[in-house]
């Protein structure tokens, strides 16, 4: 047996389904082996997408996602896809190609110290050079991806290590043991203790989620425990979907992009469980102001996050879905805070502005993403990509049964068409909708090429309206309306880009029937691109 | 405020770049870093002297923790560690100030370990703070060239 085959067991053992990736002569060997194995094989069309697939793909399996590509260019393309993962703690295995051993360091063809530059992106690093402890480092990789704080972590892994002859018998380690790693998973019983009494003592207790609870699969004990004591919910971008967007615990997105009343609700509790949020400075504008006037309680199963952005009252550090079943095991009465529910309903209702209609021709966001949410089946995948499409996605998408996923930490454009590859093949009977602007579109659309060889078919929107929408809004407020690098001219005609992909194609603008459009978009499971026309000068908040 | 760091890690390559990078990359300072190896050959030790406000020295902990490379980290203030660092100072001399540097190597317990006609190094290991000192005290003779090795410390035995 060579390394490459022993990859291939490793990956075979870990129950891989899928390696997205490219190829390239330093990664040939693996790619070579792997046709022995029932693991699917996707090649997309630049390396950065393998990061965005398998972080899709990893985010609605709940399990690690695998990409592979080669040394060089291939490694480096990667880099952006592995720091998308990482902001948002997305488990990946990144592997990457790499020269000869002997050739490392000195600047030979397509050679790129891949681990020097993705050490600040990473959970952990290898670079393997010694055949025989391929099983050891994958087993440690994989796990390290997927416990904890989840992350990505890379494997470099040179040409030569790939070929060389394996000694003895293959042998994936069952257990692991490493004495730098030890994550917390239960959290400490006093600090559960205390919590429960500060809910139950608590006139006006709020649940903030961020994406830590999707992370812990813990989405079924937060609304058990929130609807038992009857304490109101806010999101930050990633805990979209933690609750139904209908909920009637639920009040909305915090943060500068976010509903006000949601903002107002956090500011105004006198209790604030921070679950699986860094508190970043998206969602929380003023983190030393946020702990005024309340008890904070801050759960993470990453203890460096408490603290970093803002000083809890009560710190409880281990995996969230374990330390909230503690919670309903402790909490022996229900709580009622119906006045502070009917407090934050007034302010709910305040904040419903009456939007104005949208200028002639075009199509309002809010209308579009509306009926999209009302359409799309109950258990839908909703991926939004970065900019005034993000916004909008967040604030408007009405969020079922299904899953919302965007790059929240990183914010990176072009992620939603790749994301929503990988979260396809997860399961392809579930509809999967991409929306995006033409921006981002433009940045990722040579996958409408693999999405078509392997018959991955995505629901695609987009958003057109001619600009890079959030940056031209930034600069219609700080400058006046003086625009730079924001026009996109020379945009395609997106019914010809449809056509040359084979894909069905529709366009709303401000005379279609949009609900009859939706209908006839989403009827059938083959991809289909939308294109969505937007008033320039429009908006993502109406003041 | 100052605070030393003792930080035990796996003794394997590119360690030493992943602990300073981090330092680097999170915004810390770090005024010495000092590594070696212990008494088990898999761990390395790492002394570093970083200084900050008390969030941030507190960051620098669980930072350091969550490196996967990091075995223990340990740290105290100065006050509660015996901690030395080593100078070598090379000094031009002439008769009239000889005997003046000698003086002043004895003392600060400085030992003189090379000489020529003109020249001398001079090696001292103190604390930090000593070492300052002594080098205040050899500002009016023509100072050459200093390496210093920056602090390496333990936690004092009464605390144990």
């Amino acid at each position: 047996m060579i390394g490459a085959e022993a990859i291939v067991k490793c990956l075979e053992k870990e129950k891989t389904e899928v390696v997205f990736g490219y190829s390239g002569v330093a990664i040939d060997p693996f790619w070579n082996k792997i046709l022995d194995t029932d693991i699917k094989r996707v090649l997309i069309r630049t390396e950065q997408n393998a990061a965005h697939c398998a972080n899709g793909y990893a985010r609605i399996s709940g399990k690690v996602g695998v990409c592979a590509v080669t040394s060089g260019p291939g490694a480096t393309n990667l880099i952006t896809g592995i720091a998308t993962a990482y902001a948002d703690s997305i488990p990946l295995v990144a592997i990457t190609g790499q020269v000869n051993s002997d050739m490392i360091g000195s600047d030979v063809f397509q050679e790129a110290d891949i681990t020097g530059a993705v050490e600040s992106f990473v959970k952990y690093s290898y670079l393997v050079r010694d055949v025989n402890d391929i099983p050891r480092v994958f087993k440690e990789a994989f796990y390290l991806a997927g416990t904890g704080r989840k992350g990505p972590v890379l494997i470099d892994i040179p040409f030569d290590v790939q070929n060389a002859q394996f000694e003895g018998k293959f042998c994936y380690p069952e257990t692991i043991s490493m004495r730098t790693y030890k994550p917390t998973v239960k959290g400490n019983m006093v600090q559960i203790k205390k919590v429960i009494k500060e809910v139950e003592k608590a006139k006006k207790p709020i649940i903030c989620v961020g994406g830590g609870v999707h992370l812990s699969k813990a989405t079924a004990e937060i609304r058990k425990f929130a609807e038992l004591n009857s304490v109101p919910v806010v999101s930050t971008m990633m805990g979209i979907g933690v609750m139904p967007t209908e909920h009637p615990l639920y009040f909305g997105m915090v943060g500068n992009n976010g509903q006000s009343y949601a903002n107002r609700a956090m500011n105004e509790s006198d209790l604030l469980l921070m679950v699986g949020a860094r508190v970043a400075d998206r969602a929380v504008n003023r983190p030393d102001l946020i702990t005024e006037n309340k008890v904070m309680v801050h759960i993470d199963v990453d203890p460096a996050e408490i603290g970093k952005n803002v000083g809890p009252t009560i710190p409880l550090v281990g995996d969230i879905k374990h330390i909230f079943a503690d919670f309903l095991a402790q909490d022996e009465h229900a709580d009622d805070h119906s006045q502070w529910l009917e407090i934050l309903n007034g302010y709910k209702k305040d904040a419903a502005v009456k939007a104005k209609p949208a200028k002639k021709g075009y199509v309002k966001p809010k209308d579009f993403i509306v009926k999209l949410s009302e359409i799309m089946d109950d258990d839908a995948i909703y991926v939004a990509d970065v900019g005034q499409n993000q916004m909008w996605s967040c604030s408007y998408h009405i969020v079922k049964n299904g899953r919302f996923i965007t790059s929240g930490g990183m914010g990176t454009m072009g992620y939603s068409i790749p994301a929503a590859m990988g979260a396809k093949l997860v399961d392809k009977k579930k509809q999967v909708v991409a929306v995006t602007g033409d921006g981002a579109f433009q940045m990722s659309m040579m996958e409408l090429a693999t999405m078509r060889q392997y018959g991955i078919n995505v629901k695609i929107v987009v958003m057109k309206n001619g600009f890079l929408g959030m940056v031209r809004e930034h600069q219609h407020y700080t400058y006046n309306d003086n625009y730079s690098m924001v026009e996109l001219q020379g945009d395609p005609d997106l019914s010809l880009i449809a056509a040359a992909y084979g894909m069905d194609y529709a366009k709303v603008d401000g005379n279609s029937d949009i609900e009859a459009e939706l209908k006839k978009f989403l009827k059938d499971d083959k991809s289909a691109l939308m294109e969505v026309s937007v008033d320039p000068m429009e908006l993502t908040r109406e003041k | 405020m100052k605070r030393i760091y003792s930080v035990l890690v796996e003794n394997r390559a590119g360690v030493l770049s992943k602990v300073s990078g981090l330092f680097s990359r999170r915004n810390f300072n770090i005024d010495s870093l000092v590594v070696g190896e212990t008494a088990d050959k898999s761990v390395s030790c790492m002394t570093i002297v970083s200084s900050g406000d008390e969030r941030t020295i507190e960051q620098i902990e669980k930072q350091l923790n969550k490196k996967i490379d990091v075995i223990k980290v340990k740290t105290f203030k100065e006050s509660l560690s015996i901690n030395r660092e080593l100078m070598l100072i090379k000094v031009k001399y002439n008769k009239e100030n000889r005997r003046d540097i000698m003086e002043n190597c004895e003392i600060m317990n400085a030992q003189i370990v090379d000489m020529s006609k003109n020249m001398m190094i001079i090696q001292i290991c103190d604390t930090s703070e000593r070492i300052e000192l002594f080098i205040e005290m050899l500002r009016s003779v023509s100072i050459v060239e200093i390496a210093r090795t920056g602090t390496v410390a333990l936690t004092k035995c009464k605390e144990q």
